[in-house]
């Protein structure tokens, strides 16, 4: 007894140590992986930092992984501003995000709140039309979409990409749906007992609920449609007049295709924008996708 | 005065139903035209088209199954073998398996009590928000002989001039595309991975430890089988992902050197070629293809994922109730 007592901590204080030392090598091993997968994740992003800062002649004589020799070159981001025509398209996708977004959450959140709140004939088809809807792929309905546009005389037409975009969005119903499951129908009810009418309790009381929900679907549809260029290409010929963020850098291809310092400049001045929302709402950006994904 | 009574509450009863109506006409009709305007009459119109030879604009000629069987028929001009596109979905498969692997191993460290891993986190996660012209260009960029790619090869002792041309070499380019897919999307399932891995009760990993279970066991015996739905989700999404493989060779190769996916291939006959009537077949036969993988989906996340309040799977379940079977006849015949 006594003497495994005397045993006992020295003992205890060697296989502490053993397991300490360990538990540093297991973590050294980790923070190295770790590093070699981001180094891998950052390495093409920033190759095109480390190029769009360069002057022509040190883009056409140095290797592209040596370092500018200037940081403060800035000609690349305004040469690639004014080539692209930037400022236009930096409007055009405000104005399709403004509109986009209002007319995405206020159409899912109505339709969400209809057919989880309401029993009628035809619910239970709807839903399932959305869901079944999920699994046509986009691309390839493209082929008919085209003729309805057209015949819709929605080429060439802001509004009309507008209303496309607001009209394939299935992820913020599904989003809504599930946000009001858990909004109690009590609230509703003691809102009717009070006289407020179906309106007023989705408008005054139900809709400011919605916050979180309408977070989730501001960010992953907001990421989305600003990056979305395949309609913007295919429905807004007209670059001079239609283009978007998504289909501005198409400026760059043809014969200005090798000059990379300018489509470097050009490529980064499109994801600065998405780097400052990421790391405003990191934190909500993971939340989301883990909600949108639950039911995608 | 009850009577009264009676009717007002009944026309007020009846007002409230009236107001459903209405609300539920109002705030329906927006997004069902919609569903209906891009969907689904797209959708009827696909069907239609696949079965004519036509263009956008123009002629319209009634040809039967002749679409189907093209889509079906292989031949030895690459161009027109459009089956044979699908083979290249085997790359992008390859790498949505070693993206899922990266992944998980990735949450696990993630999760796993080290200090100071945001940074690590937002890095792997952003390439998911970068446009995807952007990563074209990126892309085309990198992968420039000479290039980024290149000069990082050159520095580990490989010799430039005995490196293939990345997107060109038809022996390495769709290998390359389908690691550019993996660069992408390999965050965001890092992101979804963490999420059901956090969901696991921390009492359980501490009940674990006092067993003497090393890390390896605990992320076998305890977060494995917690994540399981998600994983097994993912694998099978991975499938109709790589089947319907579109923008990487979209954006970086434009399809040429034998990267045109199936996808890529069809869009080139819809809107460069117009042959309308084949890009709808082919969307058509697609759509089945993808429609019994998500069948098969359900089916597995029915008989082998979803639990019942006591955690078991129907297939748990049918194996319990068999052996109970069993032993009440065996029972029966000892009494």
């Amino acid at each position: 007894m006594t003497n495994s007592k005397a045993m006992a901590p020295s003992d205890i204080t060697a296989a502490n140590r053993r397991g300490k030392n360990r538990k540093v090598l297991v973590h050294t091993l980790e923070y190295i992986f770790l590093a070699f997968m981001t180094f891998w994740a950052l390495i093409p992003i920033w190759s095109c930092v480390v190029t769009s800062f360069k002057t022509a002649d040190e883009y056409a004589n140095t290797n592209v992984m040596t370092m500018p020799k200037n940081w403060g070159y800035f000609n690349n981001f305004i040469a690639a501003w004014n080539k692209a025509n930037m400022g236009l398209a930096f409007w055009n996708s405000l104005l399709v995000l403004v509109v986009v977004l209002t007319g995405s959450i206020l159409i899912s959140a109505m339709l969400a709140f209809v057919l989880n709140r309401f029993k009628f004939p035809g619910n239970g088809l709807i839903r399932n039309l959305f869901l079944f809807a999920t699994l046509i792929p986009g691309v390839a309905m493209q082929v008919t979409v085209y003729k309805i546009m057209y015949a819709l005389n929605f080429i060439n037409s802001l509004p009309g990409y507008m209303i496309l975009l607001m009209g394939t969005d299935v992820i913020s119903i599904y989003i809504f749906l599930q946000f009001f499951e858990n909004l109690s129908v009590s609230l509703d009810e003691s809102a009717i007992l009070d006289g407020c009418t179906y309106f007023g309790v989705f408008f005054k009381i139900l809709f400011p609920l919605l916050k979180p929900a309408i977070v989730t679907v501001l960010i992953l549809k907001g990421v989305g449609t600003y990056n979305e260029y395949y309609n913007a290409n295919l429905y807004l010929q007209d670059k001079s007049l239609y283009q978007v963020v998504s289909t501005c850098l198409y400026t760059f291809t043809g014969p200005m295709g090798s000059q990379y310092n300018y489509i470097c400049s050009g490529v980064l001045i499109t994801i600065v924008p998405v780097l400052i929302v990421f790391l405003l709402c990191q934190k909500q950006i993971y939340r989301g996708l883990a909600a949108g994904s639950v039911k995608g | 005065m009850e009577h009264n009574n009676k009717r007002t509450l009944g026309q007020r009863f009846r007002s409230i139903r009236g107001q459903q109506t209405i609300v539920t006409v109002l705030f329906m009709i927006a997004p069902v035209t919609l569903l209906i305007l891009f969907t689904y009459l797209p959708f009827a119109k696909m069907i239609q088209f696949s079965f004519y030879k036509m263009k956008y604009i123009g002629r319209v000629k009634w040809i039967g199954l002749q679409n189907y069987l093209a889509v079906f028929t292989p031949t030895d001009i690459p161009e027109d073998d459009i089956l044979g596109s699908l083979k290249l979905s085997l790359f992008y498969l390859g790498g949505a398996v070693v993206q899922i692997a990266l992944a998980l191993l990735l949450a696990a460290i993630l999760t796993s009590g080290l200090k100071h891993t945001a940074f690590f986190k937002g890095a792997l996660f952003f390439p998911y928000l970068v446009g995807g012209i952007a990563v074209g260009f990126i892309f085309k960029f990198f992968f420039t002989h000479g290039f980024v790619f290149d000069t990082l090869l050159t520095a580990l002792g490989f010799k430039l001039s005995n490196l293939p041309y990345w997107l060109s070499d038809e022996r390495v380019n769709n290998i390359m595309l389908s690691a550019t897919s993996v660069w992408r999307y390999l965050g965001q399932n890092i992101i979804l991975f963490i999420g059901a891995m956090m969901s696991v009760d921390e009492d359980v990993y501490e009940a674990g430890a006092i067993d003497g279970a090393n890390a390896w066991q605990k992320f076998w015996h305890i977060t494995m089988p917690s994540i399981k739905t998600i994983v097994v989700l993912n694998l099978i999404l991975s499938i109709s992902g790589s089947i319907s493989a579109f923008e990487p060779p979209y954006v970086i190769t434009n399809g040429s050197f034998g990267t045109a996916t199936y996808f890529v291939k069809m869009d080139h006959i819809a809107h460069v070629n117009q042959q309308v009537g084949l890009a709808s077949a082919m969307a058509v036969v697609l759509m089945v293809i993808i429609i019994l993988v998500t069948l098969l989906q359900k089916a597995v996340t029915h008989f082998l994922l979803d639990e019942d309040v006591n955690g078991h799977t129907y297939r748990e379940r049918r194996i319990a109730k068999k052996r109970a079977a069993q032993d009440t006849r065996k029972g029966g015949r000892l009494s």
